[in-house]
């Protein structure tokens, strides 16, 4: 997935419009390869007696993430393995529903009484009250000057596209910053959104971790005001996240430079297994007293991939301003769903608000990111074991559900189609789908590439 | 000491008040917000009245704004067949991602919906079709797809229509034109209108058509209207767009609500629906739907799919999964749809009922107007004919909240306030 030709060269006189069809045929260009792109825009042919309008359609590809999945369905081999989409998996390859959800719906079904008509554009505001406490902190100072807003969006990237809209909308620059590499998503979000899309430096391939000083740079030279796309923790594709003190100095350069920080916080609590830890760096820039956006997704942290379960958060200088702030969130909204799903979002307040299921909810999380994190250390053991040439270390120095194996597209096409094992292009595995008894495997792949010349 | 407290005080409310400035150890600039030129947006029509009705304290309030269905107690309803389906569901292991296009199989029990059970085009794969966030989700993913492989076309929406139709192209960035729908003078449909803006549009213009239960009128085009209009399309080549979001609801039965479409498929156009759940299985808040698109043939539809989750995917990835699920669960167990036909045609039929019952009460009322429009007019809304200014009386005076277009929500009148309605309306209109 290469980033580079969503930088622009708009001038600052084209419309948001303009942009968007530009980066638009930049990103059909991108897709359709070889594809003459005049015949994606080719007259339409007209109803009945000519056809179809569509006719002159192309198949788009695959998506490059939720496409590993589906070539891996269509494996038929037993010792198939699929390391491809984040969701997370058991020690014996299983899914899991947590068990406070499992709670928490039961809760839900056993109250007659719950209606479950459209939610206000906003979504479920309780929700929408403890998703902020749960990133920002119950103690923050933005919620207690009541000067945040938070809307309930579609997952994480429901939030970031609710998000990329207003900015577009309502922010003075239309530029937005994203990390090179970032999730394949981000992109495509932000340009439907309005925005036009530049990268920064992050990903050290050398290195394997963070490239503190190119980014220093990159954002250093930004214009004035730009947005900057933000991992919160556990950072994806890479799992390379700064440290707390890398964090402080990005802060200072953003905040002297006016650039708005938008986060992306897919992991809270999976990465390090602390909730509080894992939100630290959204606290410190929301303490300086400065604006920010912050997408939250419940996909991972609780298991609710598939109810797309999210809130955007804005933090505003006044209370005053988050009002007129939520209004116009809500015009972005209604002409794109009308308003929120119920359920998800509901099984979250549950939880929430409830003290013991809310405890409880940390242990089966903490579990969840400890097992990750021993994975990292089992398959480092087993490269180390087999003496497989290389440094791997970067396997257990990364954080979260991903590691960026360092693979390049023609290793991972040989590990797929020699060991059936299923992976991004990119390199990058996600350890939460595998398991002590498939790392073996995946450490005799990866040895067989790392000593051949594939 | 008091001194000192006063001062103390006064410096802390002074921070409290102004904006944050100085410098926070980083640089951050003295600045007051971004979004201090971020206009208060106006509220939404149909959403703004609700909320003003939830903050009236008035015991004799009554909500003929949303459409939303209500019981004759006025209560919100769950369906049986919902309940069942979620106790069945309860337990489930199952909370992954969908597809990008949705649950495969809730897809294909919605396209039989309206496509017929034994529709060839569903047989032939030749629909494109992926779950959406309900009715609106569809509307928005056909107009932001209609932008990028047809950039040139606008769409044609009839007056009125539902005012969030207007958001969504809107914000898709296809413009837009109208065409004559509503007759003011008969409240009914003006006919010959419509056609004639139909005629004259360009050869394969979109049109965005109400397939049963218009919004806000409730004004239907007859079977034989359906008829000339589908062969007036045709011979106009143009692309015919229905936004079904009240099967079932309308005459109690899904297959006659279809009827337009049935139309315009033998015809032989290649249409595209918006289907959605939210009313006629009371499922509003899972926003549940699906958008479809007939094609050509099995691989233009294989095309035409994976064009539009490319547009899903950057807006949210994949649907929600559990409307998906509640829709499934009911319309593959053949009892769980037997109740589901039930339960609709229930609903139906008591919005049918208090119809009769609003029009007999006006006219015993001795209204010097015609109401014979309100039982002429079918599904959730009738279109009364007030004026604005009226529906401001009906809500200061009477404590009656609906939208500002006289549109009113039959499915919130009820036995118990029919009888209050139809007075507050006489009293405001008798001296018309």
């Amino acid at each position: 997935m290469t980033n580079s030709e969503f930088s622009s060269s708009s001038s600052s006189s084209s419309s948001p419009s303009d942009r968007r069809i530009g980066a638009l045929l930049r990103h059909l260009t991108a897709a359709t390869d070889s594809d003459n792109l005049s015949s994606v825009y080719a007259s339409p042919t007209s109803g009945v007696s000519g056809g179809s309008v569509f006719a002159h359609l192309v198949q788009a590809p695959e998506d490059p993430i939720l496409g590993v999945t589906v070539a891996y369905n269509k494996d038929p081999s037993p010792v198939k393995l699929n390391l491809g989409v984040g969701a997370y998996r058991t020690e014996e390859g299983k899914p899991l529903v947590l068990n406070v959800v499992r709670k928490a719906e039961q809760q839900l079904i056993n109250d007659r009484t719950r209606i479950k008509e459209y939610l206000p554009i906003v979504g479920l505001v309780e929700f929408n009250k403890l998703s902020a406490k749960l990133i920002l902190g119950a103690d923050s100072p933005a919620i207690r000057e009541n000067r945040v807003t938070t809307v309930e969006c579609l997952s994480g990237t429901g939030s970031l596209r609710v998000g990329g809209e207003f900015l577009a909308k309502h922010y003075h620059q239309k530029t937005i910053y994203i990390t090179q590499p970032t999730w394949g998503n981000h992109p495509k979000i932000f340009t439907l959104a309005g925005l036009t899309v530049k990268t920064y430096r992050y990903y050290d391939p050398s290195t394997r971790g963070l490239n503190f000083q190119g980014l220093i740079e990159d954002l250093g030279a930004a214009t004035p005001g730009s947005i900057v796309l933000l991992h919160a923790c556990a950072h994806n594709p890479t799992g390379v996240d700064p440290t707390i003190q890398q964090w402080e100095q990005i802060r200072q350069l953003m905040r002297s430079k006016g650039l708005m920080p938008f986060f992306d916080s897919a992991y809270q609590g999976f990465a390090s297994g602390s909730l509080d830890a894992d939100a630290k760096p959204i606290r410190m820039f929301v303490a300086d007293g400065g604006e920010c956006l912050v997408a939250q997704s419940y996909a991972k942290n609780m298991g609710l991939y598939g109810e797309r379960v999210g809130a955007l958060s804005i933090v505003c200088k006044s209370s005053d301003v988050a009002g007129k702030v939520e209004s116009q969130l809500k015009l972005v909204i209604r002409p794109m769903y009308s308003s929120p799903p119920i359920h998800g979002a509901s099984i979250v307040a549950v939880i929430l608000r409830d003290r013991n299921l809310f405890n409880e909810w940390t242990l089966e999380l903490k579990a969840m990111a400890d097992r990750i994190i021993s994975m990292r250390k089992q398959l480092f053991e087993a490269l180390r074991a087999r003496g497989t040439p290389g440094d791997w270390s970067h396997i257990i120095k990364q954080i979260g559900m991903f590691t960026f194996t360092g693979l390049n597209p023609a290793q991972v096409s040989y590990m797929t189609k020699e060991y059936h094992i299923y992976m991004t292009s990119d390199g990058r595995i996600s350890m939460a789908g595998l398991s002590s008894k498939t790392v073996p495997h995946l450490a005799d792949a990866i040895h067989a590439v790392a000593t051949k010349a594939v | 000491m008091a001194m000192a407290m006063m001062i103390r005080n006064a410096a802390a409310s002074r921070r409290a008040m102004t904006p944050i400035s100085g410098d926070f150890g980083g640089g951050l600039r003295s600045m007051s917000s971004w979004w201090k030129s971020v206009e208060p947006a106006p509220k939404d029509p149909i959403l703004g009245v609700t909320e003003a009705f939830l903050a009236d304290p008035s015991p004799e309030k009554v909500n003929v704004g949303v459409g939303a269905y209500r019981d004759d107690n006025g209560k919100p309803v769950v369906l049986d067949c919902v309940r069942e389906a979620e106790r069945r569901l309860a337990g489930s292991t199952f909370m992954e991602y969908l597809p990008m296009g949705g649950s495969a199989k809730m897809v294909d029990l919605t396209l039989k919906l309206a496509y017929g059970d034994d529709s060839e085009f569903i047989k032939d794969k030749r629909i494109a079709a992926i779950q959406t966030l309900s009715g609106t989700g569809a509307c928005r993913l056909f107009a932001d797809f209609q932008k990028r492989f047809c950039p040139g076309s606008q769409i044609y929406i009839p007056v009125p229509t539902w005012s969030n139709h207007h958001n969504i192209w809107r914000d898709a960035e296809v413009p837009q034109k109208t065409y004559h729908y509503y007759h003011p003078e008969t409240k009914g449909l003006d006919f010959s209108a419509l056609m004639d803006d139909v005629k004259n549009a360009p050869d394969g213009s979109f049109f965005l058509l109400h397939a049963c239960a218009h919004n806000p009128t409730g004004v239907d085009p007859t079977e034989e209207q359906w008829r000339e209009i589908s062969q007036l399309f045709k011979a106009k080549s143009h692309f015919a767009f229905f936004d079904m979001a009240y099967q079932g609801f309308a005459s109690g039965d899904p297959a006659r609500d279809a009827k337009s479409i049935r139309i315009f498929l033998e015809d032989g156009h290649h249409i595209g629906i918006s289907q959605s759940y939210a009313k006629n299985m009371g499922l509003y808040g899972q926003r549940v739907g699906c958008l479809s698109v007939l094609c050509e043939d099995a691989k233009q539809a294989v095309s035409v799919k994976s064009q539009l989750q490319q547009l899903a995917r950057p807006m949210y990835s994949n649907p929600p999964l559990h409307g998906a699920q509640l829709v499934s669960t009911i319309l593959e167990d053949p009892e769980l749809k037997s109740l589901w036909l039930k339960e609709v045609k229930v609903m139906a039929d008591r919005i049918i009922g208090m119809r009769s019952t609003l029009r007999e009460s006006l006219e015993k009322l001795g209204s010097p107007l015609s109401w014979e429009h309100v039982t002429k007019q079918i599904g959730m809304f009738c279109y009364s004919g007030l004026t604005p200014e009226q529906v401001d009386r009906l809500t200061s005076e009477y404590h009656i909240y609906m939208t500002r277009n006289g549109r009113i929500s039959m499915a919130g009148v009820t036995t118990g306030n029919v009888g209050y309605l139809a007075n507050a309306i006489h009293e405001v209109t008798k001296s018309s």
